[in-house]
């Protein structure tokens, strides 16, 4: 179970692209990459999770964690690439409500 | 005799034995004697050096030279004894861990333990299995002075000791809520306000509430982010989703519920799960929704608890017996 968390910086905005699997064992690594970014004050955080084939509930708590701390920090966060699995998790925690999800964004992540 | 005082003259035996003629019987030998030595404690460089002085008497005329060389194998031998060393410390660490996690699991089962209650009219059946000792979903079922049945599912996200810690928490605030009956959105407003200020800001906690008022037989359910539970309509024989829309807990202080409401006609059910129930994973993907049904189809016949417990015996056979995530389900049967 492997993931890499790809982050590209420029000018408006944090890329964050992860790729494999979020879970229990994962999402430290993600959450130790996420958390000092999404303290900064009035950061942008793109995340693409379009090259991520599983994520459970560890991996929703990382989100939260970060989106708490980037709302906090009068910034923006915005996660992208989520499959209609993920969606339905989204979806079923309330979160999609919350989060921006898979909005279009200008110019894309890539 | 101590071991360690007939070391020398059993080595010597194995060694003699080995260099006359080199047989199978005589390794074995060796093998013996080395099991024993480390059941002794015996260092891996107290062996070379007992070989080195064998061998010295043994064979006076030995070349210096290939002496000498043992001194060089004796050197490398004492990180090897070193790193064996610590790897039994380790190991005895372990062990304490271990019986400090049994205790702590059964300080646990004690804390949040429930009892399905007895109600005229009312089949209830429960099964909760964490994946490893700490089980980080939480059910609970209450019976008020004017006999509303309420059930709560809970999922704390995250696993493992943070998780069963946190639950332990959760079962203290519900059990502290005001003693007059609550409806399920003000139970989980009132929880949420709980988890925001208390717990960790990476750790959530999804719930479903439910209420059965037995005098207008209605259910009266909130969730917040929890998996969605079941209906099945006995009249048309069939399944849908107990459709409720809510924020997880903790993530705002100020989230509000909305409350849904269900009719219960007798041999209806309203089935209950954590998400260790859909997110049961087996080599061919996840398993559907339907796949579930199928399970509480094919024991439909069965009371509550035997259906929950045959479910839970199919979906562990599915994963091969290694549950990833902790595993809840309930159902409540309306009789007939």
């Amino acid at each position: 179970m492997n993931i890499s968390i790809d982050v590209k910086e420029t000018e408006t905005k944090l890329a964050i692209k992860v790729t494999g699997e979020i879970d229990a064992y994962t999402a430290p690594q993600l959450r130790e990459k996420l958390f000092p970014m999404s303290e900064k004050e009035g950061v942008k955080m793109v995340v693409d999770l379009s090259e991520v084939n599983y994520m459970d509930s560890t991996g929703l708590g990382v989100f939260v964690g970060v989106f708490k701390n980037v709302r906090a920090h009068s910034g923006e966060f915005k996660i992208v690439g989520v499959s209609e699995r993920l969606e339905r998790l989204f979806e079923i925690t309330g979160l999609a409500d919350i989060i921006d999800i898979n909005s279009q964004i200008e110019g894309g992540v890539q | 005799m101590d071991f360690r005082e007939m070391m020398e003259s059993k080595y010597r035996d194995i060694l003699h034995h080995y260099i006359k003629e080199q047989s199978e019987q005589a390794l074995y030998a060796g093998q013996k004697f080395s099991r024993k030595s480390i059941e002794h404690k015996v260092a891996p460089e107290e062996i070379i050096s007992l070989h080195k002085s064998l061998l010295l008497e043994m064979y006076p005329e030995l070349p210096k030279d290939i002496i000498h060389s043992f001194d060089i194998l004796l050197e490398v031998m004492v990180g090897y004894g070193i790193a064996y060393r610590e790897h039994q410390s380790l190991r005895h660490q372990q062990e304490e861990l271990r019986s400090e996690m049994e205790i702590a699991s059964n300080v646990q089962q004690t804390l949040l333990g429930t009892s399905i209650p007895t109600v005229p009219g009312f089949d209830i059946g429960a099964i909760s299995v964490p994946a490893k000792h700490m089980n980080g979903d939480y059910f609970h079922f209450v019976l008020d002075e004017n006999d509303n049945i309420s059930v709560a599912i809970a999922d704390v996200i995250g696993k493992g000791i943070p998780a069963a810690l946190c639950m332990s928490m959760i079962k203290y605030a519900m059990d502290s809520l005001p003693e007059n009956r609550l409806d399920p959105s003000s139970v989980l407003e009132n929880l949420n306000r709980v988890v925001e200020q208390n717990v960790d800001p990476s750790m959530f906690i999804t719930m479903f509430y439910g209420m059965f008022n037995p005098s207008n037989n209605i259910f009266y359910y909130a969730s917040a982010g929890h998996e969605p539970g079941f209906y099945y309509d006995s009249k048309k024989k069939e399944f849908s989703e107990l459709v409720a829309r809510g924020l997880l807990l903790g993530v705002d202080k100020r989230t509000k519920y909305s409350q849904y409401e269900k009719e219960i006609f007798p041999g209806d059910m309203i089935i209950l799960m954590s998400d260790g129930v859909t997110e049961c994973r087996t080599e061919e993907g996840f398993i559907e929704k339907e796949t579930l049904i199928g399970y509480i189809n094919k024991y439909i016949h069965l009371n509550a608890q035997e259906i929950v417990n045959n479910i839970f015996r199919e979906l562990e056979k599915l994963q091969h017996f290694q549950l990833r995530d902790d595993f809840t389900l309930i159902i409540l049967k309306k009789d007939v």
